[in-house]
């Protein structure tokens, strides 16, 4: 589990950004985008580490 | 009976030369044992030949062809691979026929995005890359092995067996006139890609071979960009499929490019399809200029390496040994520090001066160096053709991001060949002062060249053996002077170089060599005190440093890099 760092209010507002920045995506595009996103992310985070935990965090439970 | 091809093979710029096969003594009963044979005469077979000569060792060499190579090939000899040449002494032509450079520049979307200048130094004689077709490459080197009394080689002769004894091994020839036996002390595999010596002793390779399919192009066309590594990532008339150009000698340029999924390799080289992609080629270089083609191949991507490069009697080296990733101009670099390596060894074990165990730290240290490289060309491999869904969504992002965001721009790197080091090799002397140094080659490294005026470096005052790079002050020292007068008679070839800021003609009787240092400019370079040393192997691989040493050091790690037990 990772821990939590944004505000109810900072989350429900990164929530709509995101789910706005998909869809002004053209579909075929979207998967692109997203890895661009996780790219940026990552850089920002700065920590090989966090990443990794991100990606374990992200791949849970998906079906 | 094998029938080389005996008509010249077609170029537009390259005129081939059928060099004729001759009867050997063997093929009339003759039986003799040679105490080396090399099979292969591409670049790396002969400069094996030629340093083995350089040692003193007499060799053989089988090439099956007639002719030199077919198509320019390896392209890009890189500042090493030219140090390597010097120290064979054949450096003359490929610099006054190739053409250096040192930067590369990669471009998405009509925008650079990458640009790389490679580290040159000052101290360097050579630039980082050269740039020689392979044809000339091969040409120089035969005609110097043409003059060297102690190598023959034999055109149009083929192995087609071997056998393998305790002391020696047994080829089998095949010749346009017939089949003969060879026994050899020692063989040298340096047969290429498709090696039959492999095959004949059937050996695998570990590693992975890359999907994808790449076509190389040479054209002769006015193009006039200058010597650099031209990149062009996902052009829009190949999508996700980049593009590398290469300028040539003979104004010849090098058009590199991958296959769309699916395509075959004929398909790829009929003529309409092949013309029609040169020319969105030219057009994106931004030079629609009309142009001729001599040679089209299709090729793919391995990292794929022998665990182990002695077996027997036969040692490999180069193709023969590994398979890697052309990116990063790996080839024909990687083999001759392959060979560069194993001829002195070589050498020293037929000559009696080391156990053949000394061939064993070969194999390690250059498994160990192969290895290296399929990981690091395995990282250029998946990036320039990404092999799977991930790799290749990853690889979008980062083109897409490399526009705006400079911090993905360290991915476009395209990690050319390097030198590499052997730190952990037992050849390494574990009794010297290597960590007592504050700067210099470490233990493993190779000797940086220093330039000691105009067109005067250290390393051309190098000869054959190992070297004892001695630093003296004003005066040597009265144990320095010792050390060097006692180290005079070697059972393993030694030069003993002076370097001192201002020679004297009591040192010219000390040492082989007196290198004039007067601005301290080598001893900084070594960070060497008066009184330091450094002992480098024949291939420029430093295996001891000490800050004052005596005569019994320098001896025992002399025996330590011979593989003796001291
Ligand atoms: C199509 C192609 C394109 C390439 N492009 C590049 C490039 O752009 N950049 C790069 O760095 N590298 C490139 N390479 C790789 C480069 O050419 C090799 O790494 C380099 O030539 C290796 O040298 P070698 O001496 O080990 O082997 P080779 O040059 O292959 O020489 C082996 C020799 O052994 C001979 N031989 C084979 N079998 C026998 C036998 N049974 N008996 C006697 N002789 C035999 C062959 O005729 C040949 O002359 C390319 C290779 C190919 C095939």
């Amino acid at each position: 589990m990772t821990a939590k760092k944004l505000a109810p209010a900072e989350l429900e507002a990164v929530y709509d950004l995101l789910s706005e920045a998909i869809d002004a995506v053209p579909e075929a595009q979207r998967e692109l985008f997203l890895a661009k996103l996780a790219l940026v992310l990552a850089n920002m985070v700065g920590s090989p580490g966090q990443v990794a935990a991100a990606v374990k965090a992200a791949a849970a439970n998906l079906g | 009976m094998h029938q080389p091809e005996t008509t010249p093979r077609q170029s537009i710029w390259y005129n081939y030369r059928v060099f004729p096969f001759r009867r050997p003594a063997e093929l009339d009963g003759a039986a003799g044992m040679q105490p080396v044979v090399v099979v292969g005469a591409g670049p790396i077979g002969l400069v094996t030949a030629l340093n083995l000569a350089r040692f003193g060792v007499p060799s053989v060499v089988l090439e099956a062809e007639q002719q030199v190579s077919h198509g320019s090939r390896a392209i890009v000899l890189t500042r090493r691979s030219m140090e390597i040449i010097q120290q064979a002494g054949v450096a003359a032509p490929f610099l006054a026929k190739g053409l250096p450079w040192s930067d590369g520049r990669s471009f998405y979307r009509g925008q650079e995005v990458y640009r790389m200048v490679l580290p040159h130094d000052a101290d360097d004689r050579f630039l980082p890359g050269l740039n020689l077709q392979q044809q000339y490459i091969e040409q120089y080197l035969v005609e110097a092995v043409q003059r060297s009394p102690l190598i023959e080689l034999r055109w149009g002769s083929k192995v087609v067996a071997v056998q393998q004894h305790d002391e020696h091994a047994t080829l089998r020839v095949d010749t346009p006139q017939g089949e003969y036996d060879l026994r050899a002390g020692w063989v040298v595999a340096a047969d290429g890609g498709r090696s039959a010596m492999r095959r004949l002793l059937g050996l695998r390779m570990e590693g992975r071979a890359y999907a994808g399919n790449f076509v190389i192009a040479d054209i002769r066309a006015d193009i006039g960009l200058p010597t650099q590594r031209l990149c062009y990532f996902d052009p829009e008339w190949n999508p996700g499929n980049n593009v590398l150009v290469h300028r040539q000698p003979e104004g010849i340029w090098r058009l590199d490019f991958r296959l769309p999924e699916g395509e075959t390799a004929e398909q790829a080289l009929a003529p309409a399809l092949l013309a029609e992609r040169i020319d969105k080629i030219l057009a994106m270089v931004g030079r629609p200029v009309p142009w001729e083609l001599d040679w089209a191949t299709v090729y793919s991507a391995s990292t794929l390496t022998l665990g182990e490069f002695v077996h027997g009697r036969v040692c490999f080296t180069g193709d023969a040994a590994h398979l890697l990733p052309i990116f990063g101009v790996r080839g024909a670099n990687t083999g001759l520090q392959d060979c560069e390596n194993l001829a002195w060894k070589l050498a020293f074990v037929v000559r009696g001066l080391a156990p053949p165990a000394l061939l064993a730290s070969y194999s390690s240290e250059r498994v160990a160096a192969a290895r290296e490289i399929c990981e690091e060309g395995g990282k250029s491999t998946r990036f320039m053709t990404p092999p799977s869904a991930g790799f290749r969504l990853m690889r979008d992002a980062v083109l897409s991001l490399s526009l705006e965001e400079p911090f993905v721009r360290d991915l476009l790197h395209w990690r050319t060949s390097r030198p590499h080091s052997y730190h952990h090799t037992p050849l390494n002397s574990f009794l010297d002062d290597d960590a007592q140094f504050g700067g210099g080659p470490a233990c493993g490294a190779t000797l940086q060249n220093v330039r000691l005026g105009g067109d005067d470096f250290l390393f051309d005052h190098f000869r054959s053996g190992f070297h004892l790079l001695a630093f003296a002050g004003a005066t040597p020292s009265a144990e320095q002077a010792a050390m060097l007068r006692s180290l005079r008679e070697q059972k393993a070839p030694l030069v003993r170089v002076l370097v001192a800021p201002q020679p004297t003609a009591e040192m010219a009787a000390l040492a082989d060599v007196v290198v004039a240092d007067p601005g301290g400019r080598i001893a900084g370079r070594y960070a060497a005190p008066p009184g330091a040393a450094y002992l480098a192997r024949p291939d420029l691989h430093v295996c001891a440093r000490w800050l004052a040493p005596g005569a019994a050091q320098v001896n025992q790690a002399l025996a330590t890099a011979c593989g003796r037990v001291a």
